[in-house]
C-alpha cells in the first residue's frame, strides 16, 4: 500500500514536472510547479514526518499562488492571457538538466547507505530538528521570534502611511 | 473527553452534514431581511436557486482554461470537505492527523491557489480582478488566521486537533484567548469571501470570481463559499469551544449545535458589517489584526510556561 501511494505520488511530482516546461501558459506552468510539491509534500507524509510534509504542501502552494502573479506581471503582458513558452537556451538547459539529475541520481545509487541503527523515534519530527540543531535550539528559536517580531514591526511602521493615504489622514 | 479515529463509513455522514449544515446557512442567509428582492418563500429561495442551476446550460467564455477553471471552481467544496475531515465530532474524527492544525492552515492557503485560478480561468476581465483582490486580502488575514491557529495548539501543547478538544476539559479557550477566536472568525470570513470580505465577488466588479461561472460551476462555487463557513465553523467550535463538550446530549450532537450557532452568528453578521476594501483588509490585518493576536499567543505562552 505505502509502495503503491510512494509510487503514484512520485509519478504525480516527476510528472507535473515535466508539464512545467511543456504547457505554454504561465499559469499553468505555475500550478503544475505547485502539483509537483505538493506530491513531494504527501510522500514526505509516508515517513511518518506528518508536520514536514503539511508545512511544505501549505509553504509551497502558498509561495506559487504568489509567484504566479509575479510571474505573469513581470514576464507577460499585464493581463497574463497571453500564451508563452516556458523554455529558454533549449540545447544548454538541456544538457545541464540531464548532467544533473544523472549526477544526482548516481550519488543516491552508488552511495553506500548505513544500515539503521536503533528504531524509529517516537516523534520522527522533534528528532530531526535535534539532529540538525541539537543545543543551539533555544537559540534558534529565540532568533526567529526576534526576526518575525522585525518584520512585523517594520511593515507596522511603514504601512502606516502608505501610497493609498491621499490626504495622509487614517481611514 | 478523548478523540479517536473513526472508522472509514464515517467520512460520508460527515460530508452530509457538512452539505446539510451549509445548506441550513444558506437557508437562514436568504431569510434574514435585507438580502435580495422577496417574492415567494424567501427562505426556500436557496433550493430554487439549486434546482434552477441544476437545470440551467452551462456558458462559457472563448478562450478559457478549461482544466483551470474547474479545478478552481471544484475547488472550495473539496477544500472544505478536507478540512472537515481533521476537525472532530463528538469523541470522533475522520482523519486522526498528528498534525491536524496545520493541515487545516495548510487547506485554507490551497484557497489561495483554487480561488485565483477560479478567477483566472474565464480569461475575462472581472473574474481577474476578483481572482487578484482574493490573494491580496489573503495576505492581509492568512498571517493573523495562523496565529489564532497558533494560541489553542499552544496551550494544549498540540497540534492535534483531538488533544486540544482534550485540553479544554473544564474550561473553554474561548474564555481566555477571545481575541484569537474572533481573528479565526475573520479569518474564516476571509476565506470564505465573506460579509467583509466579499470584495473578490464584490457587485463593483459584477460578481468578480463568480461572474462568469453558470449552471453547475456557479452552484459548486456557492456552496463551496457556505460549505467553507462551515468548515471554519466547525473548526472554531473544536478549536475554543470546547468540541462535542456539553451536558445531555451526545458530543457528535453538540459539535453540530455549536457549529450551526457559530455558522448563524457569521450568516447574521455577514450583512451587519460595512464591505471592506481589500487594500484596507491588508492594513486592518497587518497594523491590527497581527500585533493583537501575538500579543495574544505571548499571554497564552506565559500562563502555559506559568502553569508549568
Amino acid at each position: 500500500m505505502e509502495a503503491l501511494l510512494f509510487w503514484s505520488l512520485a509519478v504525480v511530482a516527476v510528472g507535473a514536472g515535466i508539464a512545467v516546461f511543456r504547457v505554454d501558459s504561465m499559469a499553468r506552468a505555475t500550478y503544475a510547479l505547485a502539483l509537483s510539491f505538493v506530491a513531494v509534500g504527501l510522500a514526505l507524509l509516508l515517513l511518518d514526518l506528518a508536520y514536514l510534509g503539511v508545512v511544505t504542501v501549505l509553504m509551497m502552494v502558498m509561495e506559487m499562488a504568489i509567484m504566479a502573479v509575479f510571474m505573469i506581471m513581470f514576464m507577460m503582458n499585464p493581463a497574463g492571457l497571453m500564451p508563452m513558452s516556458m523554455v529558454h537556451n533549449r540545447r544548454g538547459a538541456l544538457a545541464l538538466s540531464v548532467g544533473v539529475f544523472l549526477s544526482l541520481a548516481a550519488v543516491a545509487l552508488l552511495t553506500p547507505w548505513p544500515e539503521r541503527r536503533g528504531t524509529v523515534p517516537e516523534d520522527p519530527t522533534r528528532a530531526v530538528g535535534t539532529g540538525v540543531m541539537e543545543t543551539k535550539m533555544l537559540v534558534m528559536i529565540g532568533v526567529g521570534a526576534v526576526l518575525f517580531t522585525t518584520i512585523v514591526a517594520a511593515l507596522v511602521l511603514s504601512a502606516s502611511r502608505s501610497r493609498y493615504d491621499v490626504r495622509g489622514g487614517r481611514r | 473527553m478523548t478523540v479517536d479515529a473513526a472508522p472509514v463509513w464515517a467520512a460520508l455522514p460527515v460530508l452530509a452534514a457538512l452539505l446539510a449544515v451549509a445548506s441550513a446557512g444558506a437557508v437562514l442567509d436568504a431569510a434574514l431581511p435585507g438580502g435580495a428582492v422577496g417574492g415567494g418563500a424567501r427562505a426556500a429561495r436557496p433550493f430554487a436557486e439549486t434546482a434552477r442551476l441544476l437545470r440551467q446550460r452551462r456558458r462559457t467564455t472563448a478562450v478559457r482554461d478549461g482544466l483551470l477553471w474547474q479545478a478552481g471552481v471544484a475547488g472550495p467544496v473539496v477544500v472544505a470537505a478536507l478540512m472537515i475531515a481533521v476537525v472532530p465530532f463528538g469523541g470522533h474524527v475522520v482523519a486522526d492527523v498528528p498534525v491536524g492544525v496545520v493541515w487545516f492552515n495548510a487547506m485554507d492557503v490551497c484557497l489561495w491557489a483554487v480561488v485565483w485560478l477560479a478567477g483566472w480561468g474565464p480569461d475575462s476581465p472581472y473574474p481577474l480582478v476578483g481572482g487578484y483582490r482574493y490573494l491580496a486580502q489573503a495576505l492581509g488575514y492568512e498571517l493573523p488566521l495562523m496565529f489564532a491557529l497558533t494560541a489553542p495548539a499552544v496551550a494544549a501543547g498540540s497540534l492535534d486537533v483531538g488533544a486540544v478538544v482534550e485540553a479544554q476539559d473544564g474550561l473553554w479557550f474561548v474564555v481566555w484567548m477571545p481575541v484569537a477566536f474572533v481573528v479565526l472568525l475573520l479569518g474564516v470570513a476571509g476565506f470564505s469571501l465573506w460579509g467583509p470580505f466579499g470584495a473578490p465577488g464584490g457587485d463593483d466588479v459584477a460578481g468578480g470570481v463568480f461572474a462568469e461561472a453558470s449552471g453547475v460551476d456557479r452552484l459548486l462555487l456557492l456552496a463551496g463559499r457556505y460549505a467553507l463557513l462551515t468548515a471554519g465553523a466547525a473548526m472554531a467550535v473544536a478549536l475554543f469551544l470546547g468540541g462535542g463538550a456539553g451536558p445531555w446530549l451526545p458530543g457528535w450532537l453538540w459539535s453540530l449545535l455549536k457549529t450551526l450557532a457559530v455558522l448563524g452568528c457569521l450568516v447574521v453578521l455577514r450583512g451587519r458589517l460595512p464591505g471592506l476594501r481589500p487594500q484596507v483588509v491588508v492594513r486592518l490585518g497587518w497594523v491590527v489584526a497581527l500585533p493583537v493576536v501575538l500579543l495574544q499567543v505571548l499571554a497564552v505562552s506565559i500562563v502555559v510556561v506559568a502553569k508549568g
